[in-house]
Protein backbone atom coordinates (compact mmCIF):
# COMPACT_ATOMS: atom_id res chain seq x y z
CA UNK A 1 0.00 0.00 0.00
CA UNK A 2 1.35 3.42 -0.85
CA UNK A 3 -1.20 5.15 1.37
CA UNK A 4 0.91 6.64 4.09
CA UNK A 5 -0.69 6.70 7.48
CA UNK A 6 -0.13 9.69 9.71
CA UNK A 7 3.01 9.80 11.74
CA UNK A 8 2.01 8.59 15.18
CA UNK A 9 4.31 11.19 16.73
CA UNK A 10 1.98 13.95 15.57
CA UNK A 11 -1.06 12.48 17.27
CA UNK A 12 -1.04 12.54 21.07
CA UNK A 13 -2.18 9.04 22.00
CA UNK A 14 -2.80 9.93 25.62
CA UNK A 15 -5.69 12.27 24.89
CA UNK A 16 -8.93 10.35 24.47
CA UNK A 17 -11.10 11.56 21.64
CA UNK A 18 -14.40 13.03 22.72
CA UNK A 19 -17.17 12.62 20.22
CA UNK A 20 -19.35 15.74 20.12
CA UNK A 21 -22.49 16.62 18.20
CA UNK A 22 -23.24 19.46 15.80
CA UNK A 23 -24.04 21.74 18.72
CA UNK A 24 -20.46 21.28 19.93
CA UNK A 25 -18.86 22.53 16.70
CA UNK A 26 -19.07 26.17 17.77
CA UNK A 27 -17.02 25.42 20.85
CA UNK A 28 -14.45 23.54 18.80
CA UNK A 29 -14.25 26.41 16.32
CA UNK A 30 -13.69 28.79 19.23
CA UNK A 31 -10.62 26.77 20.18
CA UNK A 32 -9.08 27.53 16.85
CA UNK A 33 -7.02 30.66 16.90
CA UNK A 34 -5.36 32.48 14.03
CA UNK A 35 -6.32 34.08 10.77
CA UNK A 36 -8.44 31.17 9.56
CA UNK A 37 -10.90 31.56 12.40
CA UNK A 38 -14.50 31.62 11.26
CA UNK A 39 -13.49 32.66 7.76
CA UNK A 40 -16.25 32.56 5.19
CA UNK A 41 -14.52 29.65 3.45
CA UNK A 42 -14.77 27.68 6.66
CA UNK A 43 -18.34 28.50 7.60
CA UNK A 44 -19.68 27.99 4.07
CA UNK A 45 -18.55 24.37 4.21
CA UNK A 46 -19.38 23.57 7.84
CA UNK A 47 -22.83 22.05 7.26
CA UNK A 48 -21.62 20.10 4.22
CA UNK A 49 -18.72 18.68 6.22
CA UNK A 50 -20.97 17.82 9.14
CA UNK A 51 -23.51 16.00 7.00
CA UNK A 52 -20.70 14.10 5.27
CA UNK A 53 -18.99 12.91 8.43
CA UNK A 54 -22.18 12.48 10.47
CA UNK A 55 -24.44 10.79 7.94
CA UNK A 56 -22.75 9.88 4.66
CA UNK A 57 -19.12 8.81 4.82
CA UNK A 58 -18.34 5.31 6.00
CA UNK A 59 -15.06 6.13 7.65
CA UNK A 60 -14.07 6.69 11.26
CA UNK A 61 -10.96 7.15 13.36
CA UNK A 62 -10.44 3.38 13.42
CA UNK A 63 -10.77 2.93 9.66
CA UNK A 64 -8.60 5.71 8.20
CA UNK A 65 -6.35 3.06 6.63
CA UNK A 66 -9.09 0.59 5.67
CA UNK A 67 -9.01 -0.07 1.90
CA UNK A 68 -12.82 -0.29 1.84
CA UNK A 69 -13.42 3.08 3.55
CA UNK A 70 -15.15 5.96 1.81
CA UNK A 71 -12.69 8.65 0.74
CA UNK A 72 -13.34 12.34 1.31
CA UNK A 73 -11.00 14.59 -0.62
CA UNK A 74 -11.04 18.24 0.40
CA UNK A 75 -9.68 19.86 -2.73
CA UNK A 76 -10.40 23.38 -1.58
CA UNK A 77 -8.10 23.40 1.43
CA UNK A 78 -8.65 27.05 2.29
CA UNK A 79 -10.27 27.90 5.61
CA UNK A 80 -9.96 24.43 7.10
CA UNK A 81 -11.15 25.41 10.60
CA UNK A 82 -14.53 23.76 10.02
CA UNK A 83 -12.83 20.63 8.66
CA UNK A 84 -10.59 20.33 11.70
CA UNK A 85 -13.55 21.01 14.02
CA UNK A 86 -15.54 18.20 12.38
CA UNK A 87 -12.55 15.83 12.48
CA UNK A 88 -12.18 16.62 16.19
CA UNK A 89 -15.91 16.21 16.82
CA UNK A 90 -15.78 12.76 15.22
CA UNK A 91 -12.68 11.71 17.12
CA UNK A 92 -10.11 11.68 14.29
CA UNK A 93 -7.99 14.24 16.10
CA UNK A 94 -7.81 15.53 19.65
CA UNK A 95 -9.67 18.77 20.34
CA UNK A 96 -6.57 19.96 22.18
CA UNK A 97 -4.76 20.25 18.86
CA UNK A 98 -7.20 22.91 17.67
CA UNK A 99 -5.77 25.60 19.93
CA UNK A 100 -2.36 25.27 18.28
CA UNK A 101 -3.80 25.74 14.77
CA UNK A 102 -1.18 27.10 12.40
CA UNK A 103 1.73 27.05 14.81
CA UNK A 104 5.16 25.59 14.03
CA UNK A 105 4.69 22.43 16.06
CA UNK A 106 1.04 21.86 15.16
CA UNK A 107 -0.03 19.28 12.58
CA UNK A 108 -2.95 21.58 11.76
CA UNK A 109 -1.97 24.13 9.12
CA UNK A 110 -4.04 26.60 7.16
CA UNK A 111 -4.00 23.95 4.45
CA UNK A 112 -4.37 20.35 5.67
CA UNK A 113 -1.56 17.81 5.28
CA UNK A 114 -2.47 14.14 4.89
CA UNK A 115 0.82 13.01 6.37
CA UNK A 116 0.19 15.00 9.55
CA UNK A 117 -3.53 14.66 10.23
CA UNK A 118 -5.34 11.32 10.64
CA UNK A 119 -8.33 11.13 8.32
CA UNK A 120 -7.09 13.77 5.89
CA UNK A 121 -6.92 11.97 2.55
CA UNK A 122 -5.22 14.65 0.46
CA UNK A 123 -2.86 17.51 1.26
CA UNK A 124 -4.20 20.65 -0.34
CA UNK A 125 -3.56 24.36 -0.67
CA UNK A 126 -2.93 24.76 -4.35
CA UNK A 127 -6.33 24.84 -6.04
CA UNK A 128 -7.51 22.44 -8.71
CA UNK A 129 -5.64 19.30 -7.63
CA UNK A 130 -8.24 17.28 -5.72
CA UNK A 131 -10.62 16.29 -8.50
CA UNK A 132 -7.98 14.59 -10.69
CA UNK A 133 -6.67 12.72 -7.65
CA UNK A 134 -10.26 11.72 -6.83
CA UNK A 135 -10.67 10.43 -10.40
CA UNK A 136 -7.53 8.33 -9.92
CA UNK A 137 -8.74 7.00 -6.56
CA UNK A 138 -12.16 6.10 -7.99
CA UNK A 139 -10.57 4.38 -11.01
CA UNK A 140 -8.07 2.61 -8.75
CA UNK A 141 -10.78 1.26 -6.47
CA UNK A 142 -12.79 0.03 -9.44
CA UNK A 143 -9.72 -1.71 -10.91
CA UNK A 144 -9.39 -3.61 -7.64
CA UNK A 145 -13.06 -4.58 -7.67
CA UNK A 146 -13.86 -2.35 -4.71
CA UNK A 147 -17.20 -1.06 -5.94
CA UNK A 148 -18.74 -0.05 -2.63
CA UNK A 149 -16.52 2.79 -1.37
CA UNK A 150 -17.50 6.27 -2.46
CA UNK A 151 -15.07 9.00 -3.39
CA UNK A 152 -16.37 12.44 -2.50
CA UNK A 153 -14.44 15.54 -3.50
CA UNK A 154 -15.26 19.04 -2.24
CA UNK A 155 -14.38 22.04 -4.40
CA UNK A 156 -15.18 25.73 -4.36
CA UNK A 157 -16.75 27.81 -7.11
CA UNK A 158 -13.61 29.96 -7.21
CA UNK A 159 -11.39 26.91 -7.38
CA UNK A 160 -13.36 25.67 -10.35
CA UNK A 161 -11.63 28.36 -12.43
CA UNK A 162 -8.49 26.21 -12.49
CA UNK A 163 -8.33 24.41 -15.84
CA UNK A 164 -7.12 21.20 -14.24
CA UNK A 165 -10.65 20.65 -12.90
CA UNK A 166 -11.99 20.62 -16.42
CA UNK A 167 -9.50 17.96 -17.52
CA UNK A 168 -10.61 15.86 -14.55
CA UNK A 169 -14.37 16.34 -14.80
CA UNK A 170 -14.45 15.22 -18.44
CA UNK A 171 -12.30 12.21 -17.59
CA UNK A 172 -14.67 11.23 -14.78
CA UNK A 173 -17.53 11.27 -17.26
CA UNK A 174 -15.65 9.45 -20.04
CA UNK A 175 -14.64 6.72 -17.58
CA UNK A 176 -18.16 6.61 -16.08
CA UNK A 177 -16.92 6.85 -12.51
CA UNK A 178 -20.20 6.39 -10.69
CA UNK A 179 -18.52 6.08 -7.29
CA UNK A 180 -17.38 9.69 -7.60
CA UNK A 181 -19.34 12.60 -6.20
CA UNK A 182 -18.10 16.17 -6.47
CA UNK A 183 -19.51 18.85 -4.22
CA UNK A 184 -19.05 22.43 -5.35
CA UNK A 185 -19.71 24.86 -2.53
CA UNK A 186 -20.88 27.94 -4.36
CA UNK A 187 -20.32 30.98 -2.18
CA UNK A 188 -19.72 33.26 -5.15
CA UNK A 189 -15.99 33.34 -4.57
CA UNK A 190 -15.37 33.34 -8.29
CA UNK A 191 -14.75 36.97 -9.14
CA UNK A 192 -15.65 36.49 -12.78
CA UNK A 193 -18.69 34.33 -12.08
CA UNK A 194 -20.00 31.30 -13.92
CA UNK A 195 -22.40 32.08 -16.79
CA UNK A 196 -25.06 29.38 -16.61
CA UNK A 197 -24.05 28.40 -13.08
CA UNK A 198 -21.12 26.49 -11.59
CA UNK A 199 -22.77 23.26 -12.65
CA UNK A 200 -22.71 24.18 -16.36
CA UNK A 201 -19.35 22.51 -17.13
CA UNK A 202 -20.42 19.37 -15.24
CA UNK A 203 -23.79 19.25 -16.96
CA UNK A 204 -22.05 19.59 -20.32
CA UNK A 205 -19.95 16.56 -19.41
CA UNK A 206 -23.15 14.72 -18.48
CA UNK A 207 -22.68 14.52 -14.74
CA UNK A 208 -25.80 13.91 -12.66
CA UNK A 209 -26.41 17.35 -11.14
CA UNK A 210 -28.22 18.23 -7.89
CA UNK A 211 -28.53 21.72 -6.44
CA UNK A 212 -29.20 22.36 -2.74
CA UNK A 213 -28.64 25.01 -0.09
CA UNK A 214 -25.23 24.85 1.57
CA UNK A 215 -26.82 25.06 5.03
CA UNK A 216 -29.84 22.82 4.43
CA UNK A 217 -28.62 19.67 6.14
CA UNK A 218 -31.66 17.56 5.29
CA UNK A 219 -31.45 18.43 1.59
CA UNK A 220 -27.68 17.93 1.59
CA UNK A 221 -28.14 14.47 3.05
CA UNK A 222 -30.70 13.46 0.44
CA UNK A 223 -28.57 14.82 -2.40
CA UNK A 224 -25.38 13.19 -1.10
CA UNK A 225 -27.03 9.81 -0.59
CA UNK A 226 -28.04 9.69 -4.23
CA UNK A 227 -25.58 7.79 -6.37
CA UNK A 228 -26.04 7.65 -10.12
CA UNK A 229 -25.39 4.18 -11.52
CA UNK A 230 -23.91 5.26 -14.82
CA UNK A 231 -21.61 8.19 -14.16
CA UNK A 232 -20.29 10.79 -11.74
CA UNK A 233 -22.46 12.90 -9.47
CA UNK A 234 -22.37 16.61 -8.70
CA UNK A 235 -23.97 18.36 -5.74
CA UNK A 236 -23.90 22.15 -5.90
CA UNK A 237 -24.23 23.53 -2.39
CA UNK A 238 -25.09 27.22 -2.76
CA UNK A 239 -24.71 29.63 0.15
CA UNK A 240 -27.20 32.05 -1.39
CA UNK A 241 -30.86 31.59 -2.21
CA UNK A 242 -32.54 31.99 -5.54
CA UNK A 243 -32.10 30.90 -9.12
CA UNK A 244 -28.89 30.29 -10.98
CA UNK A 245 -27.28 33.68 -11.62
CA UNK A 246 -26.92 34.66 -15.26
CA UNK B 1 13.89 1.58 -26.36
CA UNK B 2 10.30 2.81 -26.17
CA UNK B 3 8.82 -0.35 -27.70
CA UNK B 4 11.00 -2.57 -25.49
CA UNK B 5 9.76 -0.73 -22.40
CA UNK B 6 6.15 -0.92 -23.59
CA UNK B 7 6.50 -4.66 -24.23
CA UNK B 8 8.08 -5.22 -20.83
CA UNK B 9 5.33 -3.22 -19.11
CA UNK B 10 2.80 -5.34 -21.00
CA UNK B 11 4.36 -8.52 -19.61
CA UNK B 12 4.52 -7.01 -16.13
CA UNK B 13 0.81 -6.09 -16.36
CA UNK B 14 0.12 -9.79 -17.03
CA UNK B 15 1.77 -10.75 -13.76
CA UNK B 16 1.31 -7.78 -11.42
CA UNK B 17 -2.27 -6.75 -10.55
CA UNK B 18 -0.96 -3.64 -8.85
CA UNK B 19 0.55 -2.14 -11.99
CA UNK B 20 -1.34 0.51 -14.01
CA UNK B 21 -0.06 2.38 -17.08
CA UNK B 22 -1.42 5.89 -17.61
CA UNK B 23 -0.98 7.41 -21.05
CA UNK B 24 -1.77 10.87 -22.38
CA UNK B 25 -2.48 10.20 -26.06
CA UNK B 26 1.20 9.39 -26.73
CA UNK B 27 2.59 5.89 -27.47
CA UNK B 28 -0.91 4.42 -27.64
CA UNK B 29 0.31 2.32 -30.60
CA UNK B 30 3.21 0.88 -28.61
CA UNK B 31 0.80 -0.04 -25.80
CA UNK B 32 -2.05 -1.31 -28.02
CA UNK B 33 -1.40 -4.96 -27.27
CA UNK B 34 -1.08 -4.41 -23.51
CA UNK B 35 -4.24 -2.32 -23.56
CA UNK B 36 -6.18 -5.00 -25.42
CA UNK B 37 -5.24 -7.49 -22.69
CA UNK B 38 -5.69 -5.07 -19.76
CA UNK B 39 -8.25 -2.42 -20.75
CA UNK B 40 -8.76 -1.35 -17.14
CA UNK B 41 -5.07 -1.03 -16.35
CA UNK B 42 -3.88 0.81 -19.44
CA UNK B 43 -5.65 4.14 -19.07
CA UNK B 44 -5.47 6.87 -21.71
CA UNK B 45 -6.41 10.25 -20.21
CA UNK B 46 -6.14 11.96 -23.58
CA UNK B 47 -4.34 15.27 -24.01
CA UNK B 48 -4.73 16.12 -20.32
CA UNK B 49 -1.29 16.17 -18.76
CA UNK B 50 -2.28 17.74 -15.45
CA UNK B 51 -4.76 14.90 -15.05
CA UNK B 52 -2.06 12.43 -16.14
CA UNK B 53 -0.15 13.11 -12.93
CA UNK B 54 -3.20 13.73 -10.73
CA UNK B 55 -4.80 10.46 -11.80
CA UNK B 56 -1.52 8.60 -11.30
CA UNK B 57 -1.37 10.01 -7.77
CA UNK B 58 -4.95 8.89 -7.13
CA UNK B 59 -4.16 5.38 -8.36
CA UNK B 60 -1.21 5.24 -5.95
CA UNK B 61 -3.51 6.56 -3.22
CA UNK B 62 -5.81 3.60 -3.91
CA UNK B 63 -2.88 1.21 -3.45
CA UNK B 64 -1.79 0.69 -7.06
CA UNK B 65 1.55 1.29 -8.78
CA UNK B 66 1.12 3.81 -11.61
CA UNK B 67 3.43 4.37 -14.56
CA UNK B 68 2.80 7.73 -16.26
CA UNK B 69 4.15 8.21 -19.74
CA UNK B 70 4.40 10.91 -22.39
CA UNK B 71 6.95 13.27 -23.97
CA UNK B 72 9.31 14.69 -21.34
CA UNK B 73 8.07 18.32 -21.52
CA UNK B 74 4.44 17.23 -21.11
CA UNK B 75 5.29 14.73 -18.38
CA UNK B 76 7.37 17.06 -16.21
CA UNK B 77 7.08 20.70 -17.22
CA UNK B 78 3.43 21.21 -18.01
CA UNK B 79 2.24 19.41 -14.84
CA UNK B 80 5.18 20.41 -12.67
CA UNK B 81 2.95 21.53 -9.80
CA UNK B 82 1.18 18.18 -9.93
CA UNK B 83 4.56 16.49 -9.45
CA UNK B 84 5.23 18.75 -6.48
CA UNK B 85 1.79 18.57 -4.86
CA UNK B 86 0.08 15.37 -6.06
CA UNK B 87 3.11 13.11 -5.70
CA UNK B 88 5.83 14.66 -3.51
CA UNK B 89 3.63 16.52 -1.03
CA UNK B 90 1.18 13.61 -0.69
CA UNK B 91 3.96 11.08 -0.17
CA UNK B 92 2.63 9.08 -3.13
CA UNK B 93 4.74 7.25 -5.67
CA UNK B 94 4.74 6.84 -9.45
CA UNK B 95 7.10 5.82 -12.22
CA UNK B 96 7.50 8.60 -14.75
CA UNK B 97 8.65 7.32 -18.14
CA UNK B 98 9.52 9.96 -20.71
CA UNK B 99 10.40 9.91 -24.37
CA UNK B 100 11.95 12.65 -26.47
CA UNK B 101 14.96 13.30 -24.22
CA UNK B 102 16.83 16.53 -25.04
CA UNK B 103 16.16 16.63 -28.78
CA UNK B 104 15.33 13.15 -29.99
CA UNK B 105 12.81 14.48 -32.49
CA UNK B 106 14.50 17.65 -33.77
CA UNK B 107 11.91 18.13 -36.49
CA UNK B 108 9.31 18.92 -33.79
CA UNK B 109 11.28 21.86 -32.39
CA UNK B 110 11.66 23.39 -28.95
CA UNK B 111 8.21 22.40 -27.65
CA UNK B 112 9.30 18.75 -27.71
CA UNK B 113 12.85 19.29 -26.37
CA UNK B 114 13.59 18.72 -22.70
CA UNK B 115 17.29 19.10 -21.86
CA UNK B 116 16.24 20.69 -18.54
CA UNK B 117 14.39 17.66 -17.18
CA UNK B 118 16.93 16.33 -14.69
CA UNK B 119 17.78 19.82 -13.42
CA UNK B 120 14.08 20.48 -12.92
CA UNK B 121 13.55 17.27 -10.96
CA UNK B 122 16.51 18.25 -8.78
CA UNK B 123 14.29 20.96 -7.27
CA UNK B 124 11.93 18.31 -5.85
CA UNK B 125 12.78 15.95 -2.99
CA UNK B 126 13.57 12.27 -3.33
CA UNK B 127 13.03 11.52 -7.02
CA UNK B 128 15.19 8.72 -8.39
CA UNK B 129 16.50 9.40 -11.91
CA UNK B 130 17.61 6.75 -14.37
CA UNK B 131 19.16 7.57 -17.76
CA UNK B 132 19.57 4.24 -19.55
CA UNK B 133 22.02 4.10 -22.44
CA UNK B 134 20.44 0.97 -23.89
CA UNK B 135 17.01 -0.70 -23.98
CA UNK B 136 18.29 -3.56 -21.78
CA UNK B 137 19.23 -1.04 -19.09
CA UNK B 138 15.81 0.61 -19.33
CA UNK B 139 14.13 -2.75 -18.77
CA UNK B 140 16.40 -3.44 -15.79
CA UNK B 141 15.38 -0.15 -14.16
CA UNK B 142 11.73 -0.83 -14.81
CA UNK B 143 11.97 -4.22 -13.11
CA UNK B 144 13.65 -2.55 -10.15
CA UNK B 145 11.13 0.28 -9.76
CA UNK B 146 7.80 -1.47 -10.32
CA UNK B 147 7.85 -3.44 -7.03
CA UNK B 148 8.85 -0.28 -5.11
CA UNK B 149 6.71 2.63 -3.91
CA UNK B 150 8.76 5.76 -4.58
CA UNK B 151 8.89 8.34 -7.36
CA UNK B 152 11.18 7.30 -10.19
CA UNK B 153 12.01 8.95 -13.50
CA UNK B 154 13.05 6.81 -16.45
CA UNK B 155 14.47 8.93 -19.26
CA UNK B 156 14.13 6.99 -22.50
CA UNK B 157 16.01 8.12 -25.57
CA UNK B 158 16.29 7.34 -29.25
CA UNK B 159 20.05 7.73 -28.77
CA UNK B 160 21.57 4.52 -27.48
CA UNK B 161 24.97 2.95 -27.05
CA UNK B 162 25.85 0.00 -29.28
CA UNK B 163 25.69 -2.42 -26.37
CA UNK B 164 24.26 -2.44 -22.87
CA UNK B 165 26.61 -1.59 -20.03
CA UNK B 166 25.15 -3.20 -16.92
CA UNK B 167 25.78 -1.29 -13.71
CA UNK B 168 25.67 -2.45 -10.10
CA UNK B 169 22.78 -1.24 -7.86
CA UNK B 170 24.26 2.27 -7.41
CA UNK B 171 24.00 2.76 -11.18
CA UNK B 172 27.69 3.49 -11.83
CA UNK B 173 30.66 1.47 -13.09
CA UNK B 174 34.34 2.39 -13.43
CA UNK B 175 35.31 1.16 -16.89
CA UNK B 176 39.01 1.96 -16.68
CA UNK B 177 41.51 3.93 -14.64
CA UNK B 178 43.95 6.58 -15.80
CA UNK B 179 46.22 9.34 -14.52
CA UNK B 180 44.97 12.45 -16.34
CA UNK B 181 41.62 12.79 -14.54
CA UNK B 182 38.13 11.31 -14.52
CA UNK B 183 35.50 11.42 -17.22
CA UNK B 184 31.98 10.47 -16.18
CA UNK B 185 29.70 9.57 -19.10
CA UNK B 186 25.95 9.41 -18.49
CA UNK B 187 23.59 7.09 -20.40
CA UNK B 188 23.71 7.50 -24.18
CA UNK B 189 26.81 9.70 -23.92
CA UNK B 190 28.96 6.63 -23.29
CA UNK B 191 29.71 5.68 -26.91
CA UNK B 192 30.63 9.22 -28.01
CA UNK B 193 32.77 9.65 -24.88
CA UNK B 194 34.55 6.31 -25.41
CA UNK B 195 35.41 7.45 -28.94
CA UNK B 196 36.47 10.88 -27.67
CA UNK B 197 38.90 9.62 -25.02
CA UNK B 198 40.51 6.93 -27.17
CA UNK B 199 44.21 6.82 -26.37
CA UNK B 200 43.86 9.25 -23.44
CA UNK B 201 45.03 8.16 -20.01
CA UNK B 202 41.79 8.92 -18.15
CA UNK B 203 39.59 7.20 -15.63
CA UNK B 204 36.34 6.45 -17.44
CA UNK B 205 33.15 6.04 -15.41
CA UNK B 206 29.72 5.14 -16.74
CA UNK B 207 26.54 6.13 -14.89
CA UNK B 208 22.95 5.31 -15.83
CA UNK B 209 21.48 6.31 -12.46
CA UNK B 210 22.11 9.97 -11.68
CA UNK B 211 19.82 10.60 -8.71
CA UNK B 212 20.91 9.60 -6.25
CA UNK B 213 24.34 9.86 -7.81
CA UNK B 214 26.84 7.28 -6.58
CA UNK B 215 29.26 9.87 -5.23
CA UNK B 216 31.26 7.22 -3.37
CA UNK B 217 32.35 5.58 -6.62
CA UNK B 218 33.43 8.91 -8.11
CA UNK B 219 35.43 9.59 -4.97
CA UNK B 220 36.92 6.10 -4.69
CA UNK B 221 38.08 6.09 -8.29
CA UNK B 222 39.48 9.62 -8.15
CA UNK B 223 43.13 9.97 -9.14
CA UNK B 224 44.07 13.41 -10.35
CA UNK B 225 41.27 15.60 -8.99
CA UNK B 226 39.89 16.77 -12.32
CA UNK B 227 36.42 15.51 -13.22
CA UNK B 228 34.52 16.05 -16.46
CA UNK B 229 30.84 15.09 -16.39
CA UNK B 230 29.33 14.43 -19.80
CA UNK B 231 25.53 14.32 -19.63
CA UNK B 232 22.96 14.01 -22.44
CA UNK B 233 20.91 16.87 -20.97
CA UNK B 234 21.65 20.38 -19.72
CA UNK B 235 25.41 20.88 -19.27
CA UNK B 236 26.43 21.06 -15.64
CA UNK B 237 23.31 19.39 -14.22
CA UNK B 238 25.35 17.08 -11.98
CA UNK B 239 28.35 19.35 -11.42
CA UNK B 240 27.02 20.66 -8.12
CA UNK B 241 26.33 17.20 -6.72
CA UNK B 242 29.80 15.90 -7.63
CA UNK B 243 31.59 19.06 -6.55
CA UNK B 244 29.86 18.88 -3.15
CA UNK B 245 30.99 15.30 -2.69
CA UNK B 246 34.59 16.37 -3.48
CA UNK B 247 34.24 19.38 -1.21
CA UNK B 248 37.15 18.41 1.03
CA UNK B 249 39.51 18.02 -1.95
CA UNK B 250 40.77 20.90 -4.09
CA UNK B 251 39.47 19.90 -7.50
CA UNK B 252 38.64 21.05 -11.00
CA UNK B 253 35.32 20.10 -12.53
CA UNK B 254 33.71 20.55 -15.96
CA UNK B 255 30.10 20.07 -16.96
CA UNK B 256 29.57 19.00 -20.57
CA UNK B 257 26.14 18.53 -22.07
CA UNK B 258 23.41 20.32 -23.98
CA UNK B 259 24.19 24.04 -24.00
CA UNK B 260 21.69 26.71 -23.08
CA UNK B 261 21.81 28.10 -26.61
CA UNK B 262 18.38 28.19 -28.22
CA UNK B 263 19.26 26.95 -31.69
CA UNK B 264 15.84 27.43 -33.27
CA UNK B 265 16.72 24.61 -35.65
CA UNK B 266 15.00 21.44 -36.78
CA UNK B 267 17.02 18.89 -38.78
CA UNK B 268 18.59 15.74 -37.36
CA UNK B 269 19.80 14.59 -33.98
CA UNK B 270 23.35 14.42 -35.33
CA UNK B 271 23.18 18.08 -36.40
CA UNK B 272 22.05 19.05 -32.90
CA UNK B 273 24.86 16.95 -31.36
CA UNK B 274 27.34 18.89 -33.50
CA UNK B 275 25.77 22.24 -32.63
CA UNK B 276 26.05 21.48 -28.90
CA UNK B 277 29.55 20.01 -29.22
CA UNK B 278 28.44 16.52 -28.23
CA UNK B 279 29.90 14.61 -31.17
CA UNK B 280 33.10 12.58 -30.49
CA UNK B 281 35.48 15.06 -32.17
CA UNK B 282 34.10 18.09 -30.31
CA UNK B 283 34.02 16.15 -27.04
CA UNK B 284 37.67 15.17 -27.51
CA UNK B 285 38.69 18.80 -27.99
CA UNK B 286 36.70 19.88 -24.93
CA UNK B 287 38.07 17.10 -22.73
CA UNK B 288 41.67 17.65 -23.89
CA UNK B 289 41.34 21.36 -23.14
CA UNK B 290 40.12 20.57 -19.65
CA UNK B 291 42.34 17.63 -18.74
CA UNK B 292 45.61 18.43 -20.51
CA UNK B 293 45.86 21.98 -21.69
CA UNK B 294 44.41 23.89 -18.76
CA UNK B 295 46.53 24.08 -15.64
CA UNK B 296 49.60 22.19 -14.58
CA UNK B 297 49.42 18.53 -13.73
CA UNK B 298 49.89 18.17 -9.95
CA UNK B 299 53.49 17.23 -9.22
CA UNK B 300 54.65 18.35 -12.65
Amino acid sequence: MTTVLPNAATVPASVPSRIVGYEGLGGLLDLISGDGKHSSASTSTLDVLWVLYDRILEVGPQTVGDPSRDRFILSKGHGPAGYYAVLAAKGFISAELLAEFGSFNSPLGHHPDRLLVPGVEVSSGSLGHGLAIAVGVAAGLRIQGRLKPRVICLLGDGELEEGSNHEALWLASIHRLSSLTAIVVDNRSSELGWPGGVDAPFAAARWQVERVGAHDQAALEVALRRRCETGPNLVVAATYPGPVPE
Amino acid sequence: MRQRVADELGRMLDRDDRLVVVLAAISTGQFASARARHPQRVIDVGIREQALIGVAAGLAHAGLRPVAHTFAPFLLERPFEQLKMDLCQQGLGAILVSIGASYDFPEYGTSHFCPEDVALLDTLPGIEVHVPGHADEAVTFLRKMVPEDGIGYLRLSEATNARAEPTPPGGMRVLRSGAAGSVLAVGPMLDPVVAAVEGLDVTLIYANTVRPLDEATVLASLGRPAVAVVEPYLAGTSVGVISQSLGHIPHRILGVGVTRRDLRRYGSRREHDLAHGLDPASLRRTLLDFLVTAGPTPGA
